[in-house]
């Protein structure tokens, strides 16, 4: 696989859909190509993080430690941009990140990450976008969650 | 060392100076023969009339008694001669003076040759002596001096001396003869014209040494600001990163820029009154012609004085100047010389130099220390009087682990450098087994005592050098000395001894291997790596052993395990079905994993031409490139990835890092290549000029197929550069056959690294876990194989670089302590030997390095108080005072200082 196709996986990504393509085949040939065997873990929960995922192909589980053990909280596919929270804020991974297939990803370390969206600064408000989304669709999950307990609860 | 130049000459010279003045004596009377030859030759034998035919004779070497009618009354003849004819006479004068030309030529060439000899000799004895001097200052000396200076003084400021030295005494002795001779013909003329000149040659004397006293303090002047010039300029470089992260560049130039000016100032004030001083010496000089002129022409025309006496006169003048001139010339330099001696000997005599007798030579092993360490009342003051320390008293077993804690001002720094006896205590005294610590040689402190600072030297050699440092402490066996040579060997040691150096080979036989409880070659890496363990430094050493090169016919056995190493990674890594994970070398396919470079070349440069981006201006690549039909490829591979470098980077500021993390092309060269893109993408094919396509070709070389993925290697190019490969490399086998070391599956590469030879191939890129699974299998595979002793051999070739700049800081320290171990010495002193590493580095090297020194002592200066929990024996210091001292768990309560001090870490 060559750039250019990495460069058509990047638009694919709702994070980079407004990027100008030179500045994703910038990023694409920056970052490394990382092809993790079923099995692998990306990383594990409890680990720095020094590096974001963008899965080009390929499954991965997110796996969650719990008093009984392993537990699979969700999935990532192609297309998912993952690790970003951790690069963002500093914070160690939450969650262990296992391919479930062949995996080939782009890792995007958090130095290249900034230098991007420092640069570029349409990259930044698009992850400010991505970011606002998601806490709105977690809020609206809270309250769904809150309401069926206290549903319970009554 | 003697004050006085003079002295000093005399004292060490006096034998050969005398020997190069009898030499000049005896040389005198041949001189004066071949000056009188010419006119007997020209008089007696070419003269016709002195022969009536052509055979009369004349007498040949006749000699007759001088004075002899005078003191005799008769002629006294010694030897009679030979009769002999003209034309023999012709010939025997003619060759009687080849033969005095010849006898002159030898005596010059001997005097000068022993003047020589003797000036390097002595220049030879005074270097070594200040070498000598620095290496008995006293520690705290040693930090204060520049290096720069000390090496200037000692390299070219006593470099005249040697020049000088040879003339010292021979020089005013012949010339004040000539002069005196010449002085004395005159006044035996006339003594009125005599006292005349003498007079004005005192007035020389007197009047130029008085007008050159200013010159010799500006030489004085001129010599300091030029040493000072010189620290200056090491401290540049030595402040490099801060000059530079400071931006203070320029008031570095402005600094030097004054400085420079003060030496132009000085040295044009020399010129001008070097050259006065010359004026008046030639207008003194004429005087005395002048006077002899006036004067005597007076005389001769009142009818005084005879023309014949003033003509004798006048010719005998002709000789005073020059000898008076070069005496002058000869006082200045003396002078110079004088001065440049006595501001360097100056500088060798700090306070407190270490007597030389405690560093003498002592060939045996030591006796162990035993008993008390006993410190009473110990105090120590730096140079202003400041107290540093003050009344320790304490009494402690020698073999015991004691801790010394106290903040950074408690001066405990100092009472390591006094227990490893490098400073010397201002009153009180401390005893070891009940000797006096002062009165300790330092083959005894040196060998029973190691000392590790908290910023140790490491010198430019092997890690196995630096390591085994501290056991050369005198000369075991000589053994370099070849059969042959012994005479030679002799010589050298006999000519090193009269000049007071010292006689010893530093390339013997020097380590004392027993002291490090080794006693057979086979227990060397053993217990090396042993002591590496012990400082947690031998992961490192054995590190550097995988990047180190073993040349096959050196270590034919390393060389054939390594290739088994090989063999078992491919196999280990097939079983675990992990094999692509590795791209190995194959001569017949393209590595997508590795560069072009290396594709074509496919072999490791033994010769720096073959390396890098010379190997694309050697002639062999540019015909193998040429004969595969490559060499449009290559420069079409050139021409996408100026494009996209162009496409990707163009909008970059130049200084953005992704120039230097990722680009092809730097960020100056970029708009170059824009123009260079443009132009090709205008025209056709074969429109573009040389000079873009040579720019272009240079490019692709570095590219990587598997890590840039601009998908340029196609089949196509494949084949071509697998076509090229072969090409270059029948090429290189006949027309440079060493220049390169081909990859070959089945041989060991003598020119690459350990590592690369178990690989033999390059990591996959792309596989997140190729390099931690590689690293693993690799070392498994030669602890497995038994080859990790090896290995740590190879890495302790590892050279450390100056001063150790080749190692982190924490290596270095790891290293100092490791050669202080190993030495296995009865007291251990370790000046915050640990500072510099992390809390936990130090929690574990305490225990360990405590196991390490069995039950011999350790007295450790602790930069963290909580450490000293594994000690038997804490001092709490403050301010320059023992506060408190006993067991840790006596301490360590509520209400001690201890507990306070751990409590505040």
């Amino acid at each position: 696989m060559s750039i250019e196709q990495e460069v058509e996986a990047l638009k694919n990504i709702p994070l980079f859909a407004n990027i100008d393509p030179s500045r994703l085949k910038l990023m694409a040939f920056a970052s490394e190509r990382l092809i993790f065997k079923e099995g692998k873990e990306l990383f594990h929960q409890g680990d720095a993080g020094d590096a974001a995922y963008i899965f080009i192909d390929g499954e991965a589980d997110v796996i969650v430690d719990t008093d009984d053990g392993p537990l699979v909280v969700a999935s990532f596919a192609k297309n998912d941009f993952v690790g970003e929270i951790a690069i963002l804020c500093d914070v160690p991974r939450t969650a262990t990140i296992k391919a479930k297939s062949e995996l080939v990803t782009l890792k995007i370390t958090k130095e290249l990450f900034f230098n991007m969206v420092m640069d570029f600064p349409e990259m930044g408000v698009e992850v400010m976008r991505v970011l606002a989304h998601r806490i709105d669709h977690t809020t609206s999950q809270l309250t769904e969650a809150r309401n069926a307990l206290a549903d319970k609860a009554s | 060392m003697e004050q006085r130049l003079f002295k000093y000459i005399w004292k060490h010279s006096k034998k050969d100076q005398i020997k190069i003045l009898f030499l000049v004596l005896a040389s005198m009377p041949f001189y004066f023969l071949s000056l009188d030859l010419p006119k007997s030759i020209i008089n007696r034998a070419v003269d016709s009339q002195n022969f009536a035919d052509i055979n009369s004779t004349l007498s040949f070497m006749r000699f007759e008694l001088p004075f002899g009618e005078a003191i005799f009354g008769h002629k006294v003849i010694l030897f009679e001669g030979f009769d002999l004819t003209q034309i023999s006479l012709l010939f025997a004068l003619c060759f009687a003076f080849l033969g005095l030309v010849l006898v002159n030529g030898l005596f010059k060439f001997v005097i000068n040759t022993l003047k020589g000899q003797l000036g390097e000799r002595m220049l030879r004895r005074l270097r070594f002596e200040l070498t000598d001097r620095i290496l008995r200052f006293p520690v705290m000396h040693s930090r204060r001096v520049k290096q720069a200076e000390i090496a200037t003084m000692l390299k070219d400021e006593v470099e005249p001396l040697g020049g000088f030295i040879g003339d010292a005494i021979v020089t005013p002795f012949f010339l004040g003869g000539q002069a005196l001779t010449a002085l004395i013909f005159i006044m035996v003329q006339n003594v009125w014209l005599g006292v005349v000149a003498m007079s004005i040659v005192l007035v020389q004397a007197f009047v130029i040494p008085k007008l050159r006293r200013r010159i010799l303090d500006l030489g004085r002047q001129r010599q300091m600001t030029a040493r000072a010039l010189a620290g200056r300029v090491s401290e540049l470089v030595e402040g490099a990163v801060e000059i530079q992260s400071h931006d203070t560049s320029n008031y570095e130039r402005a600094e030097i820029s004054s400085r420079l000016g003060k030496i132009f100032k000085i040295r044009y004030e020399i010129y001008q009154r070097k050259f006065f001083v010359k004026f008046l010496n030639n207008l003194l000089a004429q005087i005395t012609p002048f006077i002899f002129y006036l004067g005597g022409g007076y005389l001769v025309i009142t009818g005084q004085f005879e023309i014949g006496t003033l003509v004798a006169v006048l010719a005998a003048y002709k000789d005073l100047p020059p000898p008076i001139k070069d005496l002058i010339n000869w006082d200045q330099q003396r002078n110079d010389v004088q001065i440049k001696y006595e501001q360097v000997a100056e500088q060798f005599q700090p306070s407190g130099m270490i007597d030389a007798e405690m560093q003498r030579l002592e060939e045996k092993h030591s006796p162990p220390l035993e008993g008390d360490i006993v410190a009473s009342n110990l105090g120590l003051v730096d140079e202003n009087e400041n107290k540093l320390l003050e009344g320790i008293t304490f009494t402690v077993g020698v073999d015991k682990k004691i801790a010394i804690v106290g903040n950074a001002s408690s001066g405990k720094e100092y009472l390591g450098l006094l227990l490893a006896n490098l400073v010397k205590s201002s009153s009180g005294s401390m005893k070891i087994g009940g000797k006096p610590m002062a009165q300790l040689p330092s083959a005894i402190t040196g060998r029973r005592i190691s000392y590790v600072s908290s910023e140790a030297y490491l010198f430019p050699l092997s890690v196995m050098d630096n390591l085994f440092y501290g056991l050369r402490n005198w000369m075991i066996k000589d053994s370099s000395c070849l059969p042959d040579s012994e005479a030679e060997l002799l010589r050298e040691k006999q000519e090193a001894l009269r000049t007071g150096n010292i006689a010893l080979n530093p390339n013997g036989e020097w380590i004392d291997f027993t002291s490090a409880g080794i006693n057979d070659p086979a227990e060397l890496v053993p217990r090396v790596t042993e002591v590496l363990r012990a400082v947690d430094f031998e992961e490192d050493v054995y590190l550097f052993g995988l990047s180190g090169i073993v040349d096959s016919e050196n270590r034919p056995d390393i060389a054939e395990s390594i290739l088994g190493a090989r063999i078992a990674l491919k196999e280990h890594l097939k079983a675990t079905g992990e094999e692509d994970l590795v791209i190995a070398f194959d001569p017949e396919k393209y590595n997508n994993n590795a560069t072009l470079r290396e594709n074509l070349l496919f072999g490791t440069p033994r010769k720096k031409q073959y390396a890098g981006n010379n190997l694309l201006a050697m002639p062999i690549l540019r015909e193998s490139v040429e004969e595969a039909d490559l060499r449009d490829s290559i420069y079409n591979m050139g021409l996408s990835i100026a494009r996209t470098m162009v496409e990707l980077f163009m909008g970059l500021p130049p200084s953005h890092q992704f120039f230097e993390q990722f680009s092809f092309i730097s960020a100056d060269d970029l708009p170059e290549f824009d123009k260079i893109v443009k132009r090709a993408d205008k025209s056709s094919f074969s429109e573009i000029s040389d000079s873009d396509r040579e720019a272009l070709m240079y490019l692709p070389f570095d590219y990587v197929e598997a890590r840039h993925r601009l998908g340029l290697v196609t089949e196509d190019v494949e084949a071509k550069i697998l076509k090229a490969r072969t090409i270059f490399a029948e090429k290189l086998e006949s027309r440079d056959p060493d220049a390169v070391e081909f990859y070959d599956p089945d041989n060991y590469n003598s020119a690459a690294s350990i590592q690369d030879n178990i690989l033999f191939g390059r990591l996959a890129y792309g596989r997140a876990e190729a390099g931690a699974t590689i690293g693993r299998v690799m070392t498994e595979l030669l602890d497995d194989l038994g080859l990790r002793s090896e290995v740590i051999e190879v890495g302790l070739e590892f050279n450390v670089g100056i001063a150790g700049n080749r190692l982190s800081s924490v290596q270095r320290q790891k290293l100092a302590l490791a050669r202080s171990l190993i030495k296995r010495p009865d007291l251990l002193i370790l000046n915050e030997a640990a500072a510099v590493m992390d809390s936990q580095s130090q929690n574990r090297l305490v225990p360990s390095i405590m196991e390490a020194q069995e039950d011999r002592g350790i007295c450790w200066t602790l930069q963290r108080a909580s450490l000293s929990q594994h000690f038997e024996y804490v001092i709490v210091m403050q301010n320059g005072k023992v506060v408190e001292s006993g067991r840790f768990d006596e301490l360590n309560k509520d209400g001690k200082v201890l507990k306070s001090l751990i409590d505040d870490e």
